[in-house]
C-alpha cells in the first residue's frame, strides 16, 4: 500500500503550477473579464504544447497516455488558478466521451487534435433548468434538432458531443443547422452558450450505455479542480489575515479566525484524499468508481463551498471589490457545483453502490 | 499510488486473518447489552492475553522489548482484520499500550522497561490516566497536585492533590501521573512525570456519575501517597515532554477502523417509511448519510496518507489531530441522525432490540469523542498554529512562574 502521488506525479503537478502562476496571475483574469474574451487562447495554446491537454489520451492518438491521477494533478492546478480555459469540457468530457465511445475512425478524427489543442470540443448536455437530461432533442436519419443550454465554452468548440437521451452524438458546429448564442454566464471566464440545432448533420458514437461511467470520470476531475480552487481560497484567506491587523494585532491571531481557517484545511485534507483515491480507482479499480467518483465529488464541493464563501468573508468589505481576488472562486465554485448534474444524483451514486441500499423511490 | 496489498501485505493479511478466524471469535462481546465494567475490563486483560500468546501484541513496538518490530502498515492491516470482530477493546487495555508504554519507551530506563513493558503487552498490568484536574482540563500545564521529596533522605515523593476524568482507574493496576515539581518555574517547566501503583496507601478514586449511566471515569484523590524515585519517568521537570509523547500517541491512535456510516444505511434501510418504502428512501436522509459517508470516506484515505508519510519518514505532526477533529464532530452528528431515523422508537425500543441502545449509548458517548484527548477547539488552534503558522492565542501566564499565577 502506497497512498503518496509519484514522484513523476509530483514533477508535473509542479511544471503546471509554474506555468500558471507566470501566464495567469489574477490581474490577467481580471482584464480577460474585463474584454469579456471567450477564453485564454495564449494559454490553452501553451498547455497543449507542454502535453497537460493530452496527458490522458492514448499515445497512438498523439496524447501521452498517462493515468486519470496524473490528469487529476493537472485539473488541482487549473482550478487553483482559476484559469480561464475548457479543459473540463474539451478534454475531461468530450475528449473522454469520444475516447470511450467513439469509434476507432471518430478517435483518430477527433482525439489528436484534441489532445494539442488545435481542436476545442464542448459537452453539450443541459436543457435549461433541472437536471441533466438530454430528452428535448430528436435524432433522425443523421440530422439533430432542438436546443441545448447552458453550454460551457461553446464559443471556442469547432465540435460538440451532445446528449441525445441516452446516446452521444457528434456535431460539427461550424455548419449552417447549428446556430450558438453566447449568454452571460455567472462565471465570467467561462462563457456558456445556447445552441440551438435545425437539422444538423450528426453521427451518433458506438459505444451505449456509457454516460454514467463518463460522468464519473469527469467528477474525480472536477473534484480535482474544485480541491485545486479551496486550497487558493485557503492560502488567499491565510495571506490576508496575516497581514491584515486588527484591534493592535494580526487578524490571523484571533480564534474565530484561526478555527475557521483549520476547518477549512481539514475539509481540504479529507477531499484531496477522496480525489486521489478516486484518481487511482478511475485506473484500478473500475468496480469502486461510481462511489470513489461520488464520494469524491460531494467532500470536493462541500470543502469548496466553504472555502470560498469564508474566504470572501475573512477579506471583510475588500472582498466585495473586483480589484480583490476572492470573487473568482465564488463564481467558479457555483459553476463547479451544478456542472454535472444535482447534489442528490450523486449521493443516490454513493448509497447506490453500497450493498442493499439501492433507492425505491427515485 | 497502489492501493492493493503487495504480496508481502497480503500475507501478512492472509496470516492474520487467519489467526483470528480461530481466536476471535470466543472473545467477542455481546451486542445490545451494556456489560458491568470489571467484565469488560476483565474481558479486555483476556483479549491482549491471547494477542500476546498468539504473537500479536505490540506489532509496531520493537523486538528487543518484546514487540514484534514490524511496520506502521502491517499494524493497520492487523487493526482492520481485527475490527472486523466486536472485541473488548478499549481505555482499560488502550492507555497501557497507546499511552504508557509509549512514554515508558521513550522516556524510561532500561529497567523500567523491563519492568513495565511485557507484563503491559500480556495484559497483565492496566493502565489508567493521571492528568486532568477540575482546574486543568485542555490547559492541562496549568495542573496543580503536587510533589515534594520525603524529608527522610529515601529519595522518595510525596504527592497531594486531585485528578480527575481517570478512567477505569478504579480497575486498572498503575496509572501515568504527571504533577508539579517545581512552582517557583514558569507552569510548563515545573513537571515531573511518575507511574504509580494504583493500590499505593493514600490513592483514593471515586467513580463519577456520568450522563451515560456509566461510571468509568473517576475522580481520583492523592493523599501523601509516596512514590518510590524510580518510579519517576524521565528527568524531574520534564513531565511536560513525557505528556507531549502520550498525547501524541492518544491523536494518532484515535479514529475507528468500523464505518460509523455503513450500520446507519443498514438501519435506514430496515426502517419503513409509513409509504410502503424505508427510510432510505428519504431524500433528506440519503443526502445526510451519503454526505457523511464521503467524509468518512475521505478521513481513512486522509489516514492511509499520513501512514504513507510516516512509512517514508515524514512526521505529520499536527495534521493527525485532523483525523480525530474531523471524526469526533462526525460520529455525535451522524449518531443523532440515526436516532432520528429510528423516529419516536429511539427514545424507548421494546427490550430484544439489540440496535437501538447501542445507537442511544454511542450518541451519548460522542460527547467524549469531541472533548477527550484533545478537545475540538485546542484541536483547531493547534491545526491553524502548527499547520497553517497562525500565531499562538494570546497567553496571560506565558513565562510568569506558576506560584504568581493569579
Amino acid at each position: 500500500m502506497d497512498f503518496d502521488l509519484s514522484e513523476e506525479q509530483k514533477m508535473l503537478a509542479e511544471q503546471a503550477r509554474g506555468l500558471l502562476a507566470e501566464r495567469t496571475p489574477y490581474d490577467h483574469l481580471r482584464r480577460l473579464i474585463d474584454g469579456q474574451a471567450e477564453w485564454d487562447e495564449p494559454l490553452w495554446r501553451e498547455l497543449g504544447e507542454m502535453g497537460f491537454l493530452g496527458a490522458n489520451i492514448p499515445e497512438r492518438f498523439g496524447g501521452l497516455g498517462l493515468g486519470e491521477l496524473d490528469l487529476g494533478v493537472i485539473a488541482q492546478e487549473l482550478g487553483r488558478a482559476g484559469a480561464a480555459v475548457p479543459f473540463s469540457s474539451s478534454i475531461v468530457l468530450a475528449a473522454d466521451a469520444i475516447a470511450r465511445a467513439g469509434s476507432e475512425a471518430q478517435q483518430a478524427a477527433w482525439l489528436p487534435r484534441l489532445a494539442s489543442g488545435e481542436v476545442v470540443a464542448c459537452f453539450a448536455s443541459a436543457e435549461g433548468p433541472g437536471p441533466l437530461l438530454g430528452q428535448g432533442l430528436t435524432f433522425a436519419d443523421g440530422k439533430l434538432t432542438g436546443s441545448k443550454h447552458p453550454v460551457a465554452d461553446a464559443g471556442v468548440a469547432s465540435v460538440a458531443v451532445v446528449q441525445v437521451g441516452g446516446s452521444l452524438a457528434l456535431v460539427a458546429l461550424d455548419q449552417p443547422g447549428v446556430t450558438r448564442t453566447r449568454l452571460d454566464s455567472f462565471d465570467q471566464l467561462r462563457p456558456h452558450y445556447r445552441i440551438d440545432f435545425a437539422g444538423a448533420e450528426a453521427e451518433l458514437l458506438p459505444g451505449r450505455g456509457l454516460i454514467p461511467t463518463l460522468l464519473d470520470r469527469a467528477a474525480v476531475q472536477g473534484a480535482f479542480e474544485a480541491v485545486g480552487a479551496a486550497e487558493a481560497c485557503l492560502a488567499m484567506a491565510l495571506g490576508y489575515v496575516k497581514d491584515r491587523q486588527m484591534f493592535g494585532r494580526s487578524l490571523s491571531s484571533y480564534q474565530a479566525i484561526k478555527h475557521k481557517l483549520a476547518d477549512m484545511a481539514v475539509g481540504i485534507e479529507l477531499a484531496k484524499s477522496n480525489a486521489y483515491y478516486a484518481g487511482w480507482a478511475a485506473g484500478h479499480a473500475p468496480d469502486d468508481l461510481p462511489a470513489a467518483a461520488a464520494a469524491a465529488r460531494l467532500s470536493a464541493l462541500k470543502a469548496l463551498e466553504f472555502a470560498a464563501r469564508e474566504n470572501l468573508q475573512v477579506h471583510g468589505g475588500i472582498g466585495y471589490t473586483f480589484e480583490a481576488n476572492c470573487h473568482f472562486y465564488y463564481r467558479r465554485e457555483r459553476l463547479l457545483a451544478v456542472n454535472l448534474g444535482p447534489r442528490g444524483y450523486w449521493a443516490d451514486r454513493l448509497l447506490d453502490a453500497q450493498p442493499g441500499t439501492q433507492a425505491k423511490v427515485a | 499510488m497502489d492501493f492493493n496489498d503487495t504480496p508481502q501485505e497480503a500475507a501478512f493479511r492472509a496470516e492474520a486473518r487467519a489467526w483470528l478466524a480461530a481466536h476471535a471469535p470466543a472473545h467477542e462481546m455481546p451486542r445490545g447489552v451494556r456489560l458491568d465494567d470489571a467484565d469488560e475490563a476483565a474481558r479486555g486483560r483476556a483479549w491482549m492475553r491471547e494477542l500476546y500468546d498468539g504473537g500479536w501484541a505490540g506489532l509496531t513496538f520493537p523486538k528487543a522489548l518484546g514487540g514484534r518490530g514490524l511496520s506502521g502498515i502491517e499494524a493497520v492491516i492487523f487493526a482492520e482484520e481485527e475490527g472486523r470482530y466486536y472485541l473488548p477493546k478499549g481505555p482499560f487495555t488502550a492507555i497501557g499500550t497507546g499511552m504508557a508504554l509509549p512514554v515508558i519507551a521513550r522516556h524510561g530506563t532500561d529497567e523500567q522497561r523491563a519492568r513495565f513493558i511485557e507484563p503491559t503487552l500480556k495484559g497483565d498490568l492496566t493502565w489508567c490516566q493521571l492528568f486532568s484536574e477540575p482546574s486543568a482540563g485542555s490547559d492541562l500545564a496549568a495542573l496543580r497536585t503536587k510533589a515534594v521529596r520525603a524529608d527522610d533522605g529515601s529519595g522518595d515523593w510525596i504527592v497531594n492533590g486531585q485528578k480527575v476524568w481517570s478512567s477505569w482507574a478504579h480497575l486498572t493496576d498503575w496509572g501515568i501521573l504527571v504533577v508539579r515539581t517545581d512552582p517557583s518555574v514558569p507552569k510548563h517547566k515545573g513537571l515531573t512525570f511518575f507511574v504509580v501503583d494504583m493500590k499505593t496507601p493514600g490513592i483514593e478514586t471515586r467513580p463519577i456519575r456520568q450522563i451515560s449511566g456509566m461510571s468509568e471515569f473517576n475522580e481520583t484523590f492523592l493523599t501523601d501517597v509516596r512514590i518510590p524515585d524510580a518510579n519517576r519517568i524521565g528527568a524531574e521537570g520534564e513531565g511536560w515532554a513525557c505528556c507531549m509523547t502520550v498525547l501524541m500517541g492518544e491523536r494518532l491512535g484515535s479514529g475507528a477502523h468500523r464505518s460509523g456510516v455503513e450500520p446507519l444505511i443498514e438501519a435506514a434501510a430496515k426502517t419503513p417509511d409509513g409509504h410502503g418504502g424505508t427510510m432510505l428512501d428519504d431524500r433528506a436522509v440519503r443526502q445526510a448519510l451519503a454526505e457523511t459517508l464521503a467524509d468518512e470516506r475521505g478521513q481513512n484515505h486522509f489516514q492511509a496518507r499520513l501512514r504513507t508519510m510516516v512509512s517514508k519518514g515524514e512526521n505529520p505532526g499536527a495534521m493527525a489531530g485532523m483525523i480525530k477533529l474531523a471524526y469526533a464532530g462526525r460520529q455525535q452528528k451522524i449518531l443523532g441522525l440515526g436516532m432520528e431515523l429510528r423516529g419516536l422508537d429511539a427514545i424507548a425500543p421494546l427490550p430484544g432490540d439489540s440496535f437501538t441502545p447501542d445507537l442511544q449509548y454511542d450518541y451519548i458517548y460522542s460527547v467524549v469523542m469531541r472533548i477527550a484527548g484533545g478537545a475540538d477547539e485546542v484541536l483547531r488552534n493547534q491545526i491553524a498554529e502548527r499547520v497553517l503558522g497562525m500565531p499562538g492565542d494570546v497567553r496571560m501566564d506565558k513565562d510568569v512562574p506558576f506560584d504568581q499565577l493569579k
